[in-house]
């Protein structure tokens, strides 16, 4: 195999690099969430481009079909999609409960408020 | 349907399906507590499902050890490797009991340690969550396939997100978001991991993948899965430097869940390497021709000085207990880090003792915070003479976090300092004691402030926590005094979990 | 919410269809692609299709959050359940085998039932989300005001 033949590897740590930069270098809580995303979204492809065959056809039984692609991929990224939306909701939601708590979703701010608090609270003490 | 007759007596059913019942019974009564909303009626079900799950969880251990071998069960009869297959062995049987231990523990304590901390049309909810992690953390020890190990993970998490959220502070809220964050990334970096060694060996049961992998050799796909799969969980283990999310999570959500998950979820997740470490990659991959152990002996001797130093200028003693923790986790990745049987037994044993200690101590500092309102400090001089039995047994507590001889702590910290010795490392065994030192400081900043410091004249007055708490959290003591006194049962198991653990499951 | 009356038309004559294909899609689920999850999805699209038209209100009305809550946990039970069900007759937890008298029949009726407590599940699951997150702002107000 030649370097271009691994091209989908490429692609997935591409996303996985900037997925996770995006994470790691953000304020913004929701652009946290979207890095997240994309981090996922690496995966997904780590996972589905393998277990497609060349010239393989959909893994469904029918007459004239010999080779087909493995379905078990799917089957592993269709939950690892389901668990992904179910963090990205609890994600969101969270971040909607933190801007009501604390009225701004930019993570520098949050935590200064966090020491503003603790500071003030020592100086009552 | 109606001519369809059960084929079997009820009682080969029940020890025939008790894998499965132990992950089943807390998954079901989920849904149940969710549909009877009452907070009293969810708190009963929650009750009698973990009472279920630990009486399951002992029948399974007994079972495990007195046939020496593996259980397996092929969940929808559908056989291994094909099927998902639950897989026990003593070292996953004894984890369960932990868990499942800890969950009887909590859960009485949760009727009134709750009732204080989470509003009252979420209390349903909150146990659901409860009941949620608990399958999850069970899915994760019993499963033998690395997808489902997954599934179980991101089930407990998610629930652990929740529950770590329903915190009063409002910094509970960003405490979850971090732990989600970086949970999900380990969760990722785990599934990478195993998505290479599925790439390798066309297989994603863990037996069967490690009989493909001995097959394999050393190549360098492994190399990269080992990494993947070591940095995935490590941060779940929250082994230093990865440990950044647990302190904030544990100082802010309520007490019983505090308790709860310093006691299980890391524990959970640290069996998790353990099983990659020596039944998937087997130890000669690892600590052979990677020298993972070399990493591992590293990353434990800082986790066993720095976080204990950071945890001595806490002013919050929750913060204090977590930054514990993370020194407590150092003590046991150094035992799996020698990779012996002494080590490995080291290490679960320390898995077992510190689970009690810590979950005591959090039980018991969550009566002390629902009596004067915070775990701050300065909120806590003189409870040596307002909340005399607390104090006492907080103590306790912190003499087997510390390793004093009587206590469980001291006897996971004996094995460790004989496998050093046993390895010619007598370093190892001075590190032990010098971060044993670090620890005394520590539980010494609670000791002056309860016993030596006058109780602050405008403090309301306290008097110890209600009953349904008190007695969880001191029979939680009574438990490390116990099992530090009379390590014969579980010294044992957990050295014929470390020889299950190093013989593989071929 | 005046002069939208073609939307509202279109709206009322599309969710029938969307509903149908719905059910088309979990119990075709057998022999081709859909399922449960892809049946519970179009399900909530469609009601999430009636709130935006309509308004969170009537939509709240039509499916009421007590229902969509009991939902959620009915699926679970329901998949749950015929696990058990497999264990009660003689077989492993999900053991569709044991269902019916051959395996084939047997391996139909296990699959349909835990389909349906899928797609009943994924559907109360996407309405729940869409619920708190489009009425959060609203709740929000009437407290404050």
């Amino acid at each position: 195999m030649t370097l271009a033949g691994h091209y989908t590897y490429f692609v997935t740590i591409l996303l996985l690099m900037v997925g996770l930069f995006v994470v790691i270098a953000r304020s913004n809580l929701i652009k946290k969430l979207v890095g997240l995303g994309l981090f996922q979204t690496a995966v997904y492809l780590l996972y589905i481009a393998p277990g497609k065959l060349i010239g393989g056809a959909a893994p469904i039984v029918a007459e004239g079909v010999q080779v087909y692609s493995n379905p078990l991929p799917h089957v592993l990224i269709l939950t690892a999609i389901v668990v992904g939306v179910a963090t990205l909701a609890l994600g969101l939601a969270l971040v909607v409960r933190i801007k009501e708590a604390y009225g701004s979703i930019e993570e520098e701010e949050i935590l200064q408020r966090d020491v503003d608090d603790e500071s003030s609270a020592n100086d009552r003490a | 349907m109606t001519n369809l007759q059960p084929t079997i007596a009820p009682d080969t059913l029940l020890t025939q399906h008790l894998p499965i019942l132990l992950v089943i019974v807390p998954l079901l009564s989920a849904p149940l507590i969710v549909l009877l909303r009452r907070s009293f009626l969810s708190w009963l079900v929650a009750m009698i499902a973990s009472v279920a799950a630990f009486g399951i969880a002992a029948l399974l251990l007994q079972q495990v050890l007195a046939s020496d071998g593996v259980i397996a069960y092929a969940i929808g009869n559908w056989e291994a490797p094909l099927g998902i297959e639950l897989r026990v062995d003593a070292v996953n049987a004894f984890v369960a009991f932990i868990v499942a231990l800890v969950g009887v523990f909590v859960l009485p304590y949760c009727r009134i340690g709750i009732a204080a901390e989470v509003r009252q049309e979420e209390h349903y909810l909150f146990y659901a969550m409860l009941m949620l992690c608990l399958c999850g953390l069970l899915g994760i020890l019993l499963t033998g396939d690395a997808f489902n190990v997954f599934v179980f993970l991101e089930i407990s998490s998610l629930a652990t997100y929740v529950l770590i959220a329903m915190g009063r502070d409002r910094r509970a809220l960003v405490a979850s978001y971090q732990y989600l964050l970086m949970g999900t990334v380990g969760a990722t970096l785990y599934v990478i991991g195993i998505g290479i060694l599925y790439l390798q060996t066309g297989t994603l049961n863990l037996a069967d993948m490690a009989q493909r992998l001995s097959g394999v050799g050393d190549v360098r796909a492994t190399l990269a899965a080992l990494a993947f799969i070591t940095v995935g969980v490590s941060l779940k283990i929250a082994l230093f430097p990865l440990h950044l999310w647990l302190p904030n999570a544990y100082a802010y959500s309520p007490s019983a869940v505090s308790a709860f998950l310093a006691a299980t979820a890391t524990k959970v997740s640290i069996y998790v390497l353990m099983r990659y470490y020596f039944t998937v990659f087997g130890a000669v991959t690892v600590f052979d021709a990677h020298n993972t152990g070399m990493i591992l002996l590293a990353l434990s001797l800082a986790a066993m000085f720095i976080p204990a130093v950071v945890a001595i200028f806490q002013r919050d003693v929750k913060r204090l207990l977590a930054y514990s923790s993370v020194s407590q986790i150092g003590y046991i990745t150094l035992g799996i880090s020698l990779g012996t049987v002494g080590g490995l037994t080291a290490a679960i044993a320390h898995l077992f003792n510190h689970a009690l200690t810590k979950g005591a101590l959090f039980l018991v500092l969550g009566g002390i915070v629902l009596r004067c309102g915070g775990a701050n400090l300065d909120r806590l001089a003189g409870i040596g003479r307002t909340m005399p039995v607390a104090a006492f047994a907080f103590v306790i507590g912190g003499l087997s976090l510390i390793g004093i001889p009587g206590t469980a702590g001291f006897i996971s910290k004996w094995y460790l300092v004989t496998a050093a010795m046993a390895e010619g490392q007598w370093w190892l065994a001075g590190a032990v004691m010098m971060s044993s030192l670090l620890a005394v400081i520590y539980v010494w900043r609670f000791v002056e402030v309860a016993y030596f410091q006058a109780p602050p004249d405008d403090h309301p007055p306290v008097g110890e926590a209600p009953l349904s708490m008190r007695v969880p959290a001191l029979l939680m003591v009574g438990a490390c005094v116990y099992f530090g006194l009379d390590a014969t049962w579980s010294g044992e198991v957990a050295t014929r979990a470390a020889t299950a653990l190093l013989e593989g499951w071929q | 919410m005046r002069l939208d009356i073609v939307l509202r038309v279109l709206a009322k004559l599309l969710i029938p269809f969307a509903l149908m294909f719905a059910s088309y899609v979990q119990f075709h689920g057998d022999f081709g692609p859909g399922g449960g999850f892809q049946a519970g999805v179009i399900i909530a699209a469609a009601v999430i299709f009636y709130a935006v038209i309509y308004g969170l209100p009537s939509a709240r009305k039509v499916v009421p959050d007590g229902v969509i809550e009991a939902m959620i946990a009915l699926g679970v039970l329901i998949y749950a359940g015929v696990g058990v069900v497999g264990m009660l007759l003689g077989g492993n937890f999900l053991d569709y085998f044991v269902l019916a008298h051959d395996t084939v029949h047997g391996q139909h009726r296990g699959i349909f039932w835990v389909e349906v407590g899928v797609a009943v599940t994924v559907s109360a699951v996407m309405l729940k989300i869409f619920y708190v997150f489009a009425a959060r702002r609203r709740d929000a107000e009437e407290e404050s005001s």
